[in-house]
């Protein structure tokens, strides 16, 4: 399956032999289910070919069958880290291709959600990469307590702790009242704190900066030709961020930097997901500070026969993983005709070979920790 | 700046430019190009300095099986000069030994996985391609699955409810039935 | 069995009496070691539920195993597709007697939201016997702490002399289903899963037999 040769001569008496070795779909460190052929010789890496479908749920398909709203938990199910985000991309896909119009407060709540969405992806991701580095659950521990609050929240808002469902075409489903932002302030008031814990522990870290540095370096070239995006193009370079660029929602009005990386290795990918922390705090006070009153959902949408005029049309957000985008037809009627979903992780794993070959089968393995993908994203 | 398909067509002589409207709130309007001239189209919009677009964002299957064609749309964007998008549309006649396209891998590497995805789904080949074969059903599977016309195996079976009793009361008293109960029972 | 005024007697002198049944069920039941295979979603709240808020290490499942030949649990999190059910059997195959599972999702018992699938395996039990099932999408971590106090509940009434591995004709590895042109042969393992009856059935004789 993989073109290499199968017995290559060393200098000298010794001839050896390429393994090749399939690393999945169940190993500790995959992620979800997710396999690697990878050729070796000896320790390092020559060749790698990623496997994936082991969790295609055929997601496509099936909204084919059900009305524009009923896909909605669907979208949860997507990137199940985030299902806050893949809602906003799906509302805003469907709001752009039908002209809806978002009230004001409706704006200022998704950000909230997006952006809590954004800082817990982005703990559990730093987790689950120093879980690979070998640091045996100690991090994820710290990760996973700020998430259990931020899922706290999201419960009491939608009434789930993953699988929100919580977004609407035209606005969100429950509105806010002053006991849930009051305990909003309080996540986002306590999460610098536990930041700069997390960033003591690790920042400077001997063993991290060992491993991390210096690895799987993806060139800026390749990071743009490979239709990189998220997190792991801008800790190669690229300035390119969708919230800064097409400016959706009430992101125009909010001030925050976009964090750039000048190396790309996995370390850099690493440094960048806790600078983006720092700024989505940054964001959430803002936006806890000004948020308007009114309605939190525009009124002219019906919930029931929802239709969209003849035609197609693209909808993207800056999702914690990339750039997530919907893409949607519709022939006029109360189903889609077709629905296909733009997952980064999936797309971001074209250059997994590139940035894995020539490094040791250990360092593959932190290199698909540091793109951070979701296999619900992948394989839809 | 976005080039008109005048431009294009100047461009790259010999190039048929459709323009496809999107809804029309959406304002997304696509390029309809002939198969032969895309490739060129593709590589004009990358490099020339007005434009650059060198970000391939997504590349889709959409199967018209009423219209008989089967198409793959490109959505675009420039990392450089922050604009897009702009869609380019390719068309292949949905029957399996018609079904092909020049692959835009060797412009944009990012399309590398989408084009295997369309092909695994839609059938549709990618002349080309440096690795073309299935990426999400399994190498052996011989069908298309996203295609209108695939019927799926049938290994769905009835899930029995605590409805289902209420359901046989309701018969059993000559009440309103749901359409669900009128569906032939498949042995 | 033993006499219960008996037992207290002794106890009040410092004599514990328990049966070797006991013990062996007991010793099985807590320190049950779950395999490290998540799937889908409810993978993360099986991860959530061995964090340090809900602990799952206080039930015995100290530390999820990465290889099947040391776990004596799989717990099945998420969906389970075509592509992925000759995985799912042969993992399953590769664990030593006691074995169990747990079937967490609605995913993992019928095949959950995404039934109406061409590559969604309608539930997990058409090829491996489960043990206990949890609903949910994705259910709670209290759900899965649940799940594991039914199992140590089931394993302390199993006896000693019907155990699965002690029987000879028992059979404890299942036939691997082959991805082949159109869908997984065979669809379903005849020994482990009966499709249900449809109601509709049901009604259609006794209207017959009315009538």
């Amino acid at each position: 399956m993989i073109a290499a040769p199968s017995t290559i001569p060393a200098g000298g008496a010794i001839t050896t032999q390429l393994l090749e070795v399939s690393i999945g779909p169940q190993h500790p460190s995959t992620h979800g289910v997710f396999r690697m052929d990878v050729v070796l010789d000896g320790e390092v890496v020559r060749a790698l070919k990623p496997v994936v479908g082991y969790l295609h749920r055929n997601h496509e398909q099936l909204a084919e069958k059900m009305s524009w709203l009923g896909s909605m938990p669907y979208t949860d199910r997507l990137d199940y880290f985030n299902s806050m985000s893949n809602n906003w991309a799906y509302a805003l896909a469907v709001e752009k291709l039908a002209g809806i119009k978002v009230p004001e407060r409706a704006e200022y709540i998704r950000v909230i959600m997006a952006e809590l969405s954004r800082l817990q992806n982005h703990a559990s991701a730093i987790g689950f990469l120093l879980q690979d580095c070998g640091a045996w659950g100690t991090p994820l521990l710290y990760a996973f307590k700020e998430r259990e609050k931020i899922l706290d929240f999201f419960e009491t808002v939608s009434g789930s702790r993953m699988m929100c469902n919580y977004f609407r075409f035209g606005g969100v489903r429950v509105d806010l009242n002053d006991e849930m932002l009051a305990m909003a302030r309080k996540i986002v008031a306590e999460f610098p704190k536990f930041l700069d814990e997390f960033e003591k522990l690790m920042t400077t870290n001997e063993v991290v900066l060992a491993r991390c540095q210096r690895v799987g370096i993806l060139p800026k070239e390749l990071a743009i030709a490979g239709s990189i995006s998220g997190p792991v193009a801008r800790a190669s370079g690229v300035e390119y961020d969708i919230r800064k660029v097409d400016k959706y929602g009430v992101y125009g009005q909010l001030e925050f930097g976009v964090p750039v990386g000048a190396v790309g290795d996995v370390y850099d990918r690493y440094y960048i997901r806790v600078l983006e922390m720092r700024e989505s705090v940054k964001i959430l006070q803002q936006v806890l500070r000004d948020i308007p009153a009114g309605p939190m959902q525009a009124v002219e949408v019906k919930l029931r026969g929802f239709k969209i005029p003849v035609g197609d049309g693209y909808g993207r957000v800056e999702g914690p993983k990339g750039e997530l985008g919907f893409y949607l037809v519709s022939e006029g009627g109360p189903k889609p005709y077709r629905y296909h979903i733009r997952p980064p992780s999936f797309i971001n794993l074209t250059v997994l070979e590139d940035m894995c070959v020539g490094h040791k089968v250990a360092d593959a393995i932190i290199i698909l920790g540091s793109i951070d993908i979701v296999l619900g994203e992948v394989d839809r | 700046m976005i080039p008109t398909s005048e431009q294009l067509c100047a461009a790259v002589p010999g190039a048929v430019i459709e323009i496809v409207p999107s809804t029309p709130a959406a304002t997304q309007p696509a390029m309809l190009v002939d198969r032969e001239h895309l490739v060129a189209v593709a590589r004009y919009l990358k490099n020339e300095p007005s434009c650059q677009l060198d970000f391939c964002s997504c590349v889709t299957g959409v199967d018209y099986l009423a219209k008989g064609f089967i198409e793959i749309v490109y959505h675009l964007y420039s990392v450089a000069l922050k604009h897009g998008p702009v869609v380019l549309k390719v068309r292949a006649p949905r029957e399996l030994n018609q079904c092909h396209v020049p692959s835009l891998t060797t412009v944009w590497r990012g399309c590398e996985f989408q084009e295997r995805e369309a092909f695994d789904l839609y059938g549709v080949k990618f002349d080309g391609h440096p690795d073309l074969r299935r990426i999400l059903m399994w190498n052996e599977f011989t069908d298309h699955p996203m295609r209108k016309d695939y019927v799926p195996p049938a290994d769905y079976e009835w899930e029995p409810t605590p409805h289902d009793e209420v359901l046989k009361r309701t018969k059993a008293a000559g009440g309103i039935m749901p359409p669900s109960a009128a569906v032939e029972v498949k042995k | 069995m033993i006499d219960e005024g008996l037992k207290s007697e002794l106890q009040k002198q410092g004599v514990f009496v328990v049966s070797t049944e006991w013990l062996y069920n007991w010793g099985r039941k807590s320190s049950i070691w779950p395999l490290q295979f998540g799937l889908a979603c409810c993978a993360i709240e099986m991860i959530a539920a061995a964090a340090a808020r809900y602990d799952l290490a206080r039930f015995g499942a100290e530390v999820f195993r990465a290889t099947p030949r040391q776990a004596d649990l799989m717990i099945v999190a998420g969906t389970v597709t075509k592509k992925m059910a000759p995985q799912v059997v042969r993992l399953f195959n590769q664990m030593p007697e006691p074995k169990y599972v747990i079937a967490m999702g609605a995913c993992a018992i019928s095949g959950g939201p995404f039934k109406d699938g061409y590559n969604v395996l309608k539930g997990v039990d058409r090829y491996i016997p489960v043990d206990v099932h949890i609903p949910g999408c994705p259910p709670r971590p209290e759900a899965l702490l649940h799940a594991i106090i039914t199992l140590q509940e089931k394993i302390t009434g199993q006896h000693i002399d019907q155990m699965r591995w002690y029987d000879a004709t028992a059979t404890t590895e299942f036939p691997i289903p082959v991805c082949s042109e159109h869908d997984l042969l065979p669809a379903a393992n005849p020994e482990v899963w009966q499709p249900p009856k449809d109601y509709r059935d049901v009604t259609n004789e006794e209207s017959t037999k009315k009538s």
